[in-house]
């Protein structure tokens, strides 16, 4: 192997490269690592921002979820109030109209009962006028003569007891 | 549009550097005689360094592309084009410039008084005696430097695309991006810990890139390619070093305690300190023979698959070679990416263990 002078290539290798080196970290290395570092945070930190938004609409879905239940629970209970105000209601109606008509009747039945009476205590004075008036007319035909009269008066007071 | 410019570039810069080239008549010095085939010659010449980048022959001439010679000689800096060897690789052709002559002897120059007295033993890169110091931009240096700028294009192209888009990435920016992340997420982070990774990414995003492109070149058979700079142990140990030195230097309380002050009986403390020294020190020699030998592996098996029609001297082994290079170079192509991140991952986990807090 013609490995020439060594000094030629030690001396070249040794100025070149430390130039080139030099020359490649400053033109090179320096702003192509500072770039890539860049956007890997920028990268890093877009995730990071993505990851913090889902989470946030992940809370938001979560109270969402919170309040449409809690709506839900509401109303349910809101109509289970209304369904037992209604049968309250309906149920008392039932009652007052219950109550209403018995007093009604109880009403009726009195009025009746007293018309009865009435009607009672009219008939017996009507009955009572009509015999009297019969009993006139019986009287003033029978007592056209004395003998008569007295026969009559006798027969009928052994006769007839006034009811 | 960023693509469009980057080429631009690219044919800028290949436009600036055209007067370099010439075309230069092979220097028949051997003389005509056919001269046996020699695969260790053509492998050695292939993963090894040159001062010129060959691109091919054509009539028995080498055309190539010449890169600078530079010498720190007694004089001072000598600079000249390495086509003035005409190139002689054997020490024959002399050159006279800046007051000294020199002679190139396997891609490595000698003063030639000094080299017509060396004996075959001597005649070694590491003969500081017999020659000038060598700081040539060889084929491997020009690969170096066209892959920094490619890198550096391509970065910087994706570093602007970023300021004008804080969106998600486009185009280059959004092919790089997963690589960078990578290193990151999966090198970085885990073996240095989320708190330290910053102050080191540059570090291993640039060693990264810079092995992986480099790895890349060496598999891309012509010119402006084709250099073997990833499996050249010069280069990897300069880089194995430079992750020696971080870790090192970045190391705590809690690494320096564990290597002056291991926790075994203090009668084991003579043994035990030159041992963790040495641990110190084997952790970046193995990344620097694990990219050096797994690269040039692959280049050395994939020459000589080629050289296997050569050697029998018959096309009818062309396809079987054909097959098995188009197989290893498919398996390079894997080995060029892994090495990268191998040696990426051990420098970050060498690292991540001399910053880690105690957890005894």
């Amino acid at each position: 192997m013609n490995l020439i002078a060594p000094e030629s290539l030690v001396f070249w290798t040794t100025a070149i490269f430390i130039i080139f080196f030099f020359l490649l970290k400053k033109f090179a290395w320096k702003p192509i690592l500072g770039a890539v570092k860049g956007r890997e945070d920028s990268i890093n930190k877009a995730l990071m921002s993505a990851e913090e938004a889902r989470r946030e609409i992940q809370n938001l879905k979560a109270d969402n979820e919170r309040i449409l239940h809690e709506a839900r629970a509401e109303r349910e209970d809101m109509l289970k109030d209304a369904r037992e105000i209604k049968n309250k209601i309906i149920s008392d109606a039932k009652d007052e109209a219950q109550k209403q008509s018995h007093n009604m009747i109880e009403a009726a039945k009195s009025a009746i009962e007293s018309e009865k009476k009435s009607a009672m205590i009219e008939l017996k004075n009507h009955v009572a006028e009509l015999s009297l008036e019969i009993a006139e007319k019986v009287v003033r035909g029978e007592l056209s003569n004395k003998d008569k009269q007295l026969e009559l008066v006798e027969s009928l007071l052994g006769k007839s007891s006034l009811n | 549009m960023i693509a469009k410019k980057s080429i631009k570039c690219l044919v800028t810069v290949i436009l600036a550097v055209l007067p370099f080239f010439s075309f230069a008549q092979h220097g028949n010095e051997h003389g005509e005689e056919e001269t046996e085939f020699n695969a260790n010659d053509l492998i050695n010449g292939h993963i090894g360094d040159s001062h010129e980048f060959h691109m091919f022959d054509y009539d028995g001439e080498a055309y190539s592309f010449y890169l600078p010679v530079i010498l720190w000689t007694d004089n001072g800096l000598t600079i000249f084009s390495s086509k003035a060897f005409h190139h002689d690789n054997s020490g024959h052709h002399v050159v006279e410039k800046g007051g000294h002559s020199f002679v190139r002897d396997t891609e490595v120059i000698y003063y030639t008084d000094k080299y017509e007295t060396l004996t075959a033993d001597d005649k070694n890169a590491f003969n500081f005696d017999a020659r000038p110091l060598d700081f040539s931009i060889t084929k491997n240096v020009f690969s170096m430097i066209l892959s920094a700028i490619i890198l550096f294009l391509l970065f910087s192209a994706v570093a602007r695309s970023y300021k004008k888009n804080d969106k998600a990435p486009k185009g280059l920016a959004s092919f790089m991006e997963p690589l960078i992340t990578f290193v990151r997420d999966d090198i970085a982070i885990p073996n240095i810990g989320e708190h330290k990774y910053a102050k080191f990414m540059p570090y291993l995003l640039t060693i990264f890139f810079f092995i992986w492109i480099n790895n890349l070149i060496g598999l891309v058979p012509f010119f402006p390619f084709s250099s073997n700079l990833t499996g050249n142990i010069y280069f990897t140990f300069v880089l194995a070093f430079i992750t020696f030195l971080v870790t090192t230097f970045s190391g705590n309380k809690t690494y320096w305690k564990h290597i002056l002050m291991p926790p075994v009986p203090k009668a084991l403390y003579p043994i035990m300190i030159p041992i963790e020294f040495i641990g110190m020190l084997t952790k970046p020699f193995a990344l620097m023979i694990r990219l050096f030998a797994n690269i040039t592996a692959g280049h050395i098996i994939i020459l000589s698959l080629v050289s296997l029609i050569f050697i029998f001297k018959t096309p009818a082994i062309a396809p079987v070679s054909g097959f098995f290079v188009l197989f290893m170079s498919a398996l390079e192509l894997l080995v060029a990416a892994l090495q990268a991140y191998v040696f990426t991952l051990l420098s970050a986990l060498f690292i991540g263990q001399a910053v880690a807090e105690d957890h005894h």
